[in-house]
């Protein structure tokens, strides 16, 4: 049975409909890409499927649970953690309370605890007591993962997380992936760098229009599907 | 000399008391951007209870105010939960229209059980006395304790602000209540936990404001004027500006008032019209938005 499943997701700003019945499904330990143009729907998956959005509760399956409609914090709770698209940081928090308020109101222990966020990237040991905004757009992506993480996710989503970063930054962030995959997190990656996407995903998944346009293995997608699916025709 | 230094610190000191009734009004405000005109009211409110345990328990202010607090951070968080929570969205006016009719209630509600005379909490001997500070100058015990008191508050709203899990909540609240409700915080629980805070910073504005002088009913709305006031010459969002501008609305008010008696409520919005002409973001503003 998959970890995280969505089923005929619908999502709506106001009378606009942003989705139309998407079906997804993640594996543990999986990593999923999903690409698509912009206004195809991707970041409003992820506001959905955290809660952010309302679902139908059948509409997206947590380990056979329907949790569709929950409100966020209890999203959260059960282990589904995104780093939002921009980074969101909050302002009037350092950088340490940044990440220790991805834990907030969690007494079990997991994993990643702020030592463990710290080694994973140092970067952020030294600008600690710093003001979130002060720091670059690569620190910052650093630090929206790392309170991601805090929470001990069993599903991490992470929302454009490449946008607007040098590619020696983007590189060194993808460089965690696989430590935070070893630590038993799947991942849904929403990407436009598609060739970033293609390269760490077990599996891709295209929007197009709120619509599933194309789905498989990287090795199976050629880039004149891809394209196709991307742009339509 | 001594006239004039007398003068000034009875303005700090009185400076202490608006600051208390600004303390509570500041944090809901930075919270949950609610403007709460229902503020005077619940600090008129919060003197009734005071008054009501005094009585009954037959205990000083001091204590009655003590035992009063959770009892009012009560109030305060099922106030929050049951109707305020339920105006809060992307328009401001709904909020706005329900704390003026809150305010028009508990003036009403307070006149039909009180009546509408004059309340006062008695305190005995300490109301009268007085600490010398050498040249002639003496001040108030009660005076005194005020401002210890705004101090005391706004320390204590600091650490809760800077050094528990509960502040950070408040302050990632504040700044993005989208991605707050992603790290697990139900804002609803948060904003009610903060409107009970407000409550017991009420309680101990209450208390000064029935043992400096009298109350009745329908004193509120000018109190949430001078809170009002506060807030916005210090700044808003922040504390210590908080105190900053009920001193400078005190020692307005009584400097104007040593003039001539007839000015000391007009120094102190005069004062508060020239800060905003010359700082129209108030004293401290925050760096952030």
């Amino acid at each position: 049975m998959a970890l995280l499943e969505t089923h005929r997701l619908t999502a709506f700003y106001g009378d606009f409909q942003a989705l139309y019945g998407i079906d997804l499904d993640l594996d543990a330990g999986e990593t999923l890409a999903i690409i698509g143009a912009n206004g195809a729907g991707k970041s409003t998956f992820l506001k959905t499927v955290t809660g952010l959005l309302r679902a139908e509760p059948g509409g997206v399956v947590l380990d056979g649970r329907p949790i569709g409609g929950l409100p966020p914090a209890e999203i959260v709770r059960l282990g589904i953690s995104l780093v939002p698209e921009g980074r969101r940081l909050f302002p009037s928090l350092s950088v340490e309370e940044n990440l220790r308020i991805g834990a907030y109101g969690r007494r079990e222990p997991g994993y990643w605890t702020l030592e463990r966020i710290y080694e994973l990237f140092p970067a952020l040991v030294e600008r600690r007591e710093a003001p979130s905004q002060t720091l670059s757009g690569g620190e910052q992506q650093m630090a929206a993962i790392g309170r991601a993480l805090m929470s001990n996710p069993r599903v991490l989503l992470c929302d454009e997380i490449s946008l607007g970063l040098a590619p020696v930054v983007i590189r060194r962030i993808y460089a965690a992936l696989p430590r935070i995959k070893a630590q038993g997190a799947s991942v849904i990656l929403v990407e436009q760098d598609i060739v970033q996407a293609l390269q760490v995903a077990d599996r891709v998944y295209c929007f197009q229009e709120g619509r599933m346009s194309l789905t498989g293995r990287p090795a199976e997608l050629d880039a004149k599907r891809i394209h196709t699916a991307y742009f339509g025709t | 000399m001594s006239g004039l230094i007398d003068t000034v610190l009875q303005g700090v000191m009185l400076g202490g008391l608006y600051a208390l009734f600004a303390a509570g009004l500041s944090l809901i405000f930075g919270i949950m951007r609610l403007v709460n005109l229902a503020h005077g009211d619940l600090i008129v409110l919060a003197a009734f209870v005071v008054l009501v345990v005094t009585q009954t328990l037959g205990l000083d202010p001091f204590l009655a105010t003590l035992l009063s607090m959770p009892l009012l951070f009560g109030f305060g968080y099922v106030l929050q939960r049951v109707l305020l929570n339920r105006t809060l969205g992307r328009d401001i006016m709904p909020p706005l229209l329900v704390t003026f009719g809150l305010s028009i209630i508990i003036q009403n509600g307070l006149l039909e059980v009180f009546s509408a005379d004059s309340q006062r909490l008695g305190a005995g001997a300490i109301e009268t006395a007085s600490v010398p500070l050498g040249g002639g100058v003496a001040v108030g015990t009660v005076q005194l304790l005020t401002l210890a008191s705004a101090v005391g508050v706004i320390l204590g709203l600091k650490l809760l602000f800077y050094h528990t899990e509960l502040g950070r909540a408040f302050r990632a609240t504040s700044d993005d209540p989208e991605i707050a409700q992603l790290m697990g915080i139900d804002n609803r629980r948060v904003f009610a936990l903060a409107m009970g805070v407000a409550m017991a910073v009420i309680g101990v504005a209450a208390l000064y404001l029935g043992m400096r002088a009298n109350f009745d009913p329908t004193i509120g709305p000018a109190r949430l004027l001078y809170a009002f006031e506060a807030v916005i010459i210090g700044g808003l969002g922040s504390f210590w500006g908080t105190l900053a501008g009920g001193i400078v609305i005190g020692v307005a008010q009584t400097v104007g008032g040593a003039i001539n008696p007839e000015w000391q409520i007009l120094a102190g919005h005069v004062a508060f019209l020239a800060v905003l002409v010359l700082r129209p973001r108030g004293l401290f503003p925050r760096v952030a938005d």
